[in-house]
């Protein structure tokens, strides 16, 4: 038995996914691009959790305790390069962090 | 358990020249002279025990040795040794006393870990020659494979990479497919029997379909003839051979691509003795085209270490033809060749590698009438470059002449073909001979002689080579009981 | 006696093994001494075992004593046996008592040389190798000696080896013989296979009764025995090493090179004439090889100008004769003919050589001349030589053991003819060149000071071969003028008696055809050279004689043939394959993984963004397929 349409509720979720894609995909700023990692993290934690309200099963919510946990630790380790990235290199420019080219 | 240790002793004594290598370089020579001594003398003993016991019927082992490794896979520690086995043994110490021996003065740098490398290739050759269980057998020809690449790559000339390279990647190759051959084949056993196992008598009673069992045969076959090697497989060699350090080039020459001819012999034939049957008529002909073909690129060499190692690549294709020839007398005169061509043709190395220290060049070109400012070293290489063409009195014409001979009763027209490639020998061996010792000398300078290091080891070497070649019974005798039992099987 | 005969071979490898470890260290007179006394040694234990063999005969005509087993294996089993009957006997004895002599004349010959100790070295090796080969009492160890002087030709011709010219002869000696070497090795595999043994006496035994007459298989094992033989014996069409071989020291050409070694494929042929004789094919191509041989090699020998070289091409010819001899089944005549002809030929060799050292090292004829007054001695000797291998009637060993094979080669057996006179026109040949030499080298003027005269023990050694080459021949007279035939008495022990045709002429008139054509020979070598010298003169002006000089010269051009034919495209194909045809497939395999790499990492650009979009498209490709399938 559920309130909501789960469809409707995986659809704002695969809205969301696809929002931070772009945004992944578009922005040059480190900083910018780990935000919406965390809005592709979000998205999918929130399809976790329709999914596990429509089979009426704790593992949805379980899994989204995990990811918001992932999520904090790697914000931190994350946020932690970035600061080393911009002390090291002075720029926060994706593209023109390079040196992991071949 | 003297084959156990015969292993161990080798494997110690090189990471105690490795431990060794950091405080005294001097101490690391002797710590492998005298371990390679005393595996010397354990084989020797071995030798004089069993010597004359021609075993016909039942067993030709004399020691077999098994414990449990990882029981679960069905994989033991199974050694054992036969004639043919003693016989290599007996080759591996001697040969390798003699590379401590000649690497003395030349090797100078990182002594320790160079003493380690070739102590544990070394080691890998003989777990190869004594092991029974096919995953040690893969084993040990891991072993022999990673510290030998380590010893072309780190003390080779200039060229060395690449030649590394070209080794690793040609054997390892091979390794691969002979991987893939026992699992198949341990799987086969598996399902027929119920019981996992890689033991050789285990799987000599495997009979897996005659089209699988050609596909099987031919994984283990192309392991061994890279190693052998057979022309089309043969690249890795001349390079390997002429970058390597003369102790190197002694190793692969004289026991590395015995290795191939031994796991022919005592796996692929009695493993599938009818598939090996079937493709005995194609091995000859690869064997012919190896004589012929080697011989005509030695003939062109200007480098004097890639002509000998092209002789190599002809003289082993007289051993694919002996071996598929299934002649008692042909199979003799494999074992002969085999261990007669380590003799000669490491002996050439070892002179290449001292004309190399003294002039500095391995080009032909560049060297003449060595002869005259080194008249000790020139009677030596004369006896080596004829025993290097067939000549009677030395080891290699007892060995080519009974293939030779025991081929005829198979094969008629190979046979013929491969005796020309006693005029190619000829023909190249005299050029050798020509051009570095004979001819106006080129440089005025002053070149020493023989020192009295080197004059021990080609001395012994050329007794060595005499000795089989006027009375190579012992031998022969040897490994009666292992060839007869092999070709009455096929 | 016969319980000693290992000594024989093993003194001259003792000395071998003394002067070859130790040589550097020995003063000269020891060298020589250990040189020249293993070999004598050996010829008096020869001397006395054929005293002993010669009164009491063995009971089953051989001495046999073996030594250790060689190899056995299968059904195959040699051991190193030694072995001497009335055949080996012979060979031995001129192998150790020629090789005595020339070995005293080397100690002078060769005293200012450098590696005095390598060349007595080297010879008394050779010495052994070659007793083993007629000693042997199995092919496999026959073969052995066989190659082992191969060994010591090439080392003794390419002796001073700073000399790019004589290793090349040395090795194209190797070489050449090689080819015939392996033809042999190929006869003795088809020998065995089918006799099962290859031990000398039972192949004798065995053959007749194994093959049925004229099998294919007989004849092939004949020829290819019949191969080896003219690889080392220097017969049509490997006869091309001979000349060249020259370049070695004289006394190595002497021992080696006319006496002992280019009989060898004589020795064989004789050895094995049970399977020869089964064989009427091989019998015949042997005879015509003889014949033919003789008569190129005569031909090239009218036009030589290095005194060597004429001595070199009349040796080819002379066993030639032997071959002929050998072909038509005169088997003594062949082996008596091999006798004298060690004796006179090792003695032309051996004044030639003393001529060339005193002269400075000239080998050109036309600069010599003049040396019957200044060098009495050699002359008389070379006279004696001459003589006999001119075949002088009556005077000259030469004669007795050629008019043999003459009259054999027109009514033995297999004779024709066409044999006969092709051998006669040989014998034509043969004393017109002879005469020429003589004439140019000792008669005219002086053309080169003489530096330095032979000492005795140069001397010596030519007077006893000169002795020799005289009264070598009457052993052995022919049947109709006196009843002695010692010889062949000794030799037809092993060899069969030769057998006649029906309705012959006369021997006798053979005999003055013979005599007669020597002497016209003489004859006319005197008239162009003595006589007539403008007649030379006026020919040397024509092209078309000149032209057919040099192609003589040249030894009929048959290397330049084989130099076509072999070893330009041989070098030629090994030229262009020199780095190895597969490795460039490998090193393709190697380059086109690199270009894939190269390729590859384009995309391994570091941008961020580019690496999610690939992650993307694989997503998307994967989910496609998902749904598709």
């Amino acid at each position: 038995m559920s309130f909501y349409n789960s469809q409707a509720v995986l659809i704002v979720a695969a809205i969301l996914f696809v929002l931070g894609l772009i945004g992944v995909l578009t922005r040059k700023n480190i900083i910018f691009i780990l935000i919406s990692i965390e809005v592709m993290l979000n998205a999918a934690g929130l399809a976790f959790v329709a999914a596990g309200s429509r089979w009426g099963q704790p593992d949805g919510q379980v899994m989204f305790l995990f990811i918001l946990a992932m999520a904090a630790s790697e914000v931190s380790v994350g946020l932690a390069l970035v600061m080393q990235t911009y002390h090291q290199h002075k720029t926060l420019d994706a593209e023109k962090l390079r040196a992991l080219r071949d | 358990m003297i084959l156990v240790w015969m292993i161990s002793i080798l494997l110690t004594g090189g990471l105690l020249c490795w431990l060794a290598g950091r405080r005294n370089n001097e101490l690391v020579k002797w710590i492998a002279l005298l371990t390679l001594l005393v595996d010397f003398v354990l084989v020797g003993n071995l030798w004089f025990q069993h010597q004359g016991v021609v075993t016909s019927g039942a067993s030709t082992w004399f020691i077999d040795y098994k414990i449990n490794w990882i029981p679960s896979f069905g994989i033991s520690f199974h050694v054992a040794a036969d004639g043919l086995s003693a016989v290599m043994l007996a080759l591996t110490f001697f040969l390798g006393i003699l590379s401590v021996l000649c690497s003395w003065n030349e090797i100078t740098q990182r002594t320790g870990f160079y003493y380690f490398n070739l102590l544990w290739t070394l080691a890998g050759i003989t777990g190869v020659f004594v092991a029974l269980d096919l995953f040690l057998f893969y084993f040990f020809w891991e072993v022999m494979l990673v510290p030998m690449y380590f010893l072309i790559a780190i003390w080779g000339d200039k060229n060395r990479r690449y030649a590394a390279y070209k080794f690793f990647i040609f054997t390892q190759a091979g390794g691969l497919l002979m991987l893939i051959s026992i699992l198949t084949l341990y799987f086969i056993h598996a399902s027929q029997t119920g019981t996992y196992s890689y033991d050789y008598f285990d799987l000599l009673n495997t009979k897996p379909e005659p089209s699988t069992a050609k596909w099987i045969m031919m994984g283990f076959m192309i392991a061994f003839v890279i190693k052998l090697p057979v022309v089309p497989f043969h690249n890795w060699l001349p390079d390997a051979h002429s970058e390597a350090p003369t102790a190197g080039s002694l190793i692969l020459a004289g026991l590395l691509l015995k290795t191939g001819a031994y796991g022919i012999i005592r796996f692929v034939l009695p493993l599938f003795p009818q598939a090996s049957a079937e493709i005995a008529w194609w091995a000859m002909l690869f064997g012919v085209i190896g004589i012929i073909y080697g011989a005509m690129l030695a003939f062109a060499q200007t480098d004097v270490k890639r002509l000998i190692a092209y002789t190599s690549v002809s003289h082993m294709g007289f051993v694919l033809l002996g071996i598929f020839a299934f002649r008692e007398m042909a199979m003799q005169g494999v074992v002969m060749q085999m261990v007669t061509h380590g003799i000669s043709t490491g002996a050439l190395f070892v002179l290449a590698g001292m004309i190399k220290e003294r002039l500095h060049t391995r080009d032909i070109g560049q060297m003449g009438g060595l002869w005259t400012s080194m008249p000790a070293m020139g009677g030596v290489a004369m006896v080596f470059t004829m025993a290097s063409l067939g000549l009677p009195a030395l080891g290699n014409f007892v060995a080519e002449f009974l293939i030779l001979m025991g081929t005829f009763f198979v094969n008629v027209p190979f046979t013929v073909i491969a005796t020309l490639g006693l005029v190619f020998s000829a023909l190249y061996s005299l050029r050798l001979m020509q051009k570095v010792f004979m001819g106006p000398p080129k440089e005025e300078k002053h070149l020493k002689d023989f020192s009295t290091r080197e004059l021990i080891i080609m001395a012994v070497l050329s007794i060595s080579i005499v000795f089989l070649g006027l009375y190579p019974q012992p031998v022969m005798d040897m490994v009666k009981g292992v060839v007869l039992h092999l070709t009455m099987r096929s | 006696m016969h319980q000693y005969l290992f000594l024989i071979p093993a003194l001259p490898l003792a000395g071998f093994l003394l002067l070859s470890l130790g040589g550097r260290h020995l003063s000269r007179k020891i060298i020589a001494w250990i040189g020249v006394g293993s070999v004598s040694a050996a010829a008096i234990f020869t001397i006395i075992l054929g005293l002993q063999f010669l009164q009491a005969p063995p009971p089953e005509g051989s001495y046999t004593q073996t030594l250790w087993q060689w190899m056995s294996t299968e059904n195959f089993s040699c051991a190193i046996n030694l072995r001497v009957d009335a055949l080996s006997l012979v060979f031995l004895f001129i192998i150790t008592f020629v090789g005595a002599l020339i070995h005293i004349y080397s100690s002078a010959f060769m005293r200012h040389d450098r590696d005095y100790a390598r060349f007595f070295a080297s010879m008394n090796l050779f010495v052994c190798a070659m007793l083993l080969l007629v000693l042997a009492d199995n092919l496999v160890l026959m073969y052995l000696g066989w190659e082992g002087v191969g060994l010591c030709s090439y080392l003794l011709i390419g002796f001073w080896y700073e000399t790019p010219a004589n290793c090349h002869a040395a090795n194209k000696a190797f070489y050449v013989t090689r080819i015939g070497d392996t033809a042999m090795a190929i006869g003795l595999f088809l020998l065995f296979k089918e006799l099962g043994t290859l031990n000398i006496p039972e192949i004798l035994q065995q053959a007749p009764q194994h093959f049925t007459a004229a099998s294919p298989n007989i004849t092939l094992i004949a020829l290819l025995l019949l191969a080896g033989g003219m690889g080392k014996s220097a017969q049509l069409p490997l006869q091309t090493w001979l000349p060249d071989a020259m370049a070695g020291p004289s006394p190595v050409s002497a021992l080696i090179h006319a006496a002992t070694m280019v009989t060898a494929g004589v020795y064989l042929i004789a050895r094995m004439h049970v399977v020869f004789q089964l064989s009427p094919v091989a019998m015949d191509v042997t005879a015509i090889v003889g014949a033919l041989t003789l008569f190129i090699a005569g031909c090239s020998a009218l036009v030589q100008t290095d005194i060597k070289r004429i001595l070199a091409y009349s040796t080819i010819s002379q066993i030639g004769y032997m071959f002929l001899a050998l072909g038509v089944g005169a088997w003594s005549a062949a082996i008596f003919h091999f006798f004298t002809h060690a004796f006179f030929k090792a003695l032309l060799f051996l004044a030639a050589g003393a001529i060339i050292e005193s002269l400075h090292h000239e080998h050109d004829i036309f600069k010599m001349g003049g040396l019957r007054k200044k060098m009495p001695l050699v002359f008389w000797t070379f006279l004696a030589g001459a003589a006999a291998l001119a075949a002088l009637p009556l005077i000259s060993a030469g004669f007795f053991s050629k008019d043999q094979i003459l009259w054999y080669a027109w009514s033995a057996g297999n004779g024709s003819p066409m044999l006969w006179f092709v051998a006669l026109a040989g014998a034509f040949i043969t004393a017109f060149y002879t005469t020429r030499l003589m004439i140019v080298v000792f008669w005219g003027e002086m053309k080169t000071h003489i530096g330095e005269y032979p000492g005795r023990a140069m001397t010596i050694p030519l007077v006893i071969l000169a002795i020799l080459s005289v009264i070598a021949g009457f052993i052995e007279w022919p049947h109709n003028m006196v009843h002695l035939t010692l010889f062949s008495d000794l030799v037809q022990k092993v060899l069969p008696a030769t057998m006649l045709q029906d309705d012959l002429p006369e021997e006798i008139v053979f005999q003055i055809i013979a005599a007669a054509t020597a002497l016209f020979g003489v004859y006319t070598g005197y008239v162009f050279y003595q006589g007539n010298k403008a007649l030379i003169e006026e020919w040397k002006q024509s092209s078309a004689l000149m032209q057919i000089r040099n192609f003589l010269f040249k030894g009929w051009a048959f290397d330049q043939l084989y130099d076509a034919l072999f070893v330009r495209p041989f070098k030629f194909l090994t030229r262009i394959n020199k780095s190895d045809l597969f490795d460039k497939l490998y090193n393709g395999i190697a380059l086109v993984s690199r270009r894939l790499n190269q390729l590859f990492s384009i995309s391994q650009n570091g941008s961020l963004r580019w690496y999610i979009v690939g992650v993307l498209i694989g997503i998307i490709f994967i989910l496609t397929l998902q749904l598709m399938l």
